[in-house]
């Protein structure tokens, strides 16, 4: 899948799970400062992402992700 | 209609939690062995209008438990309201108890509870809303001779509502505990005449309970009207603990 792809994706889940509004979901934006999203929050998104591309992210893997960008490149990574 | 399910639902205090959260509710009944009881139980429920019925959920494997959760949520879309009710008893004084009586207790009264709740609030989180209930004893407030694993298990259970409670509430999700006292079941079937009387003594109420009396709180936990109620132990013991 390209990148683009994923990046869409990442935007459908932010959009319809978590309301979010779809002009502030860019690859720049920061998960909890600019989105707003909570330490639950992330770990929604990240239960999602599992679920709709069938694979497992582990705890250590999610410490550096940080921006909308850096969640991408590590789906991208693991499709 | 809101879908709940009752871990140990066909049988003493889980049976009468199952008919009366049917009178507005779809109740899902969860049995291990008796198969017959939950559908006796479904089809009372049939008979008096409500909607209702059984699934195999032995709360001690994970496995058992993936399969319940998917069997329901491919019929009902989410397990709504979780009543963590089922438990077993396998009494002994400490300098007695063997390694695999406490094991056997943790694991199905305390870690078959954290299978089904972790599982539960996967669609609770995704819809927003959820309640989970945990079916606990007046034994784990208050310890009771001849049951350390019992009484462990059923406190450990209070810790795990109360942190559910603080992870969660920011989802809608309450959980709550009750903690039954002597409640006429199979459980307490062993009990005799004059073990009841020396039991009636110590209680500002004078009589044994009732399987309702449990279910009817069980009932407010579920509703709307108690959503701002989360963490608590609450019990119902006829003023055994005052």
């Amino acid at each position: 899948m390209e990148l683009n792809e994923v990046f869409e994706k990442v935007k459908g889940l932010f959009v319809e799970d978590l309301g979010i509004d779809e002009s502030k979901v860019t690859m720049e934006a920061k998960l909890e400062e600019d989105l707003e999203i909570d330490s639950l929050g992330i770990v929604e998104v990240v239960m999602a992402f599992e679920d709709e591309f069938e694979i497992e992210i582990d705890d250590d893997e999610l410490a550096d992700v940080s921006t909308v960008g850096q969640a991408v490149n590590l789906l991208h990574s693991k499709i | 209609m809101k879908t709940v399910l009752v871990t140990g639902g066909s049988r003493g205090i889980g049976k009468s939690i199952s008919t009366t959260l049917a009178k507005s509710h779809h109740v899902v009944v969860g049995y291990v062995n008796s198969q017959d009881k939950a559908e006796e139980v479904v089809n009372e429920i049939a008979e008096s209008g409500g909607s209702a019925n059984s699934v195999e959920i032995n709360i001690s494997s994970k496995e058992s438990v993936d399969r319940a959760f998917a069997t329901i949520e491919g019929e009902y879309g989410s397990v709504d309201i979780l009543i963590n009710n089922a438990g077993i008893t396998k009494d002994n004084i400490l300098p007695r108890m063997k390694e695999e009586e406490w094991l056997d207790v943790i694991q199905t009264n305390l870690t078959g509870s954290f299978y089904t709740s972790q599982r539960a609030i996967k669609q609770m989180m995704k819809n927003k809303w959820g309640r989970i209930i945990f079916i606990s004893s007046v034994v784990g407030i208050s310890g009771n001779q001849g049951q350390s694993n019992y009484a462990a298990s059923k406190a450990g259970l209070i810790g795990l509502a109360k942190s559910i409670s603080k992870e969660l509430g920011s989802r809608n999700i309450t959980s709550n505990v009750i903690a039954p006292g002597y409640i006429e079941t199979d459980m307490t079937s062993f009990l005799d005449d004059e073990n009841k009387e020396n039991i009636i003594e110590q209680l500002s109420i004078k009589r044994i309970g009732k399987p309702e009396d449990i279910s009817n709180v069980v009932a407010f936990l579920c509703n709307d009207e108690s959503e701002y109620i989360t963490g608590q132990v609450i019990p119902v013991d006829g003023g055994l603990t005052t």
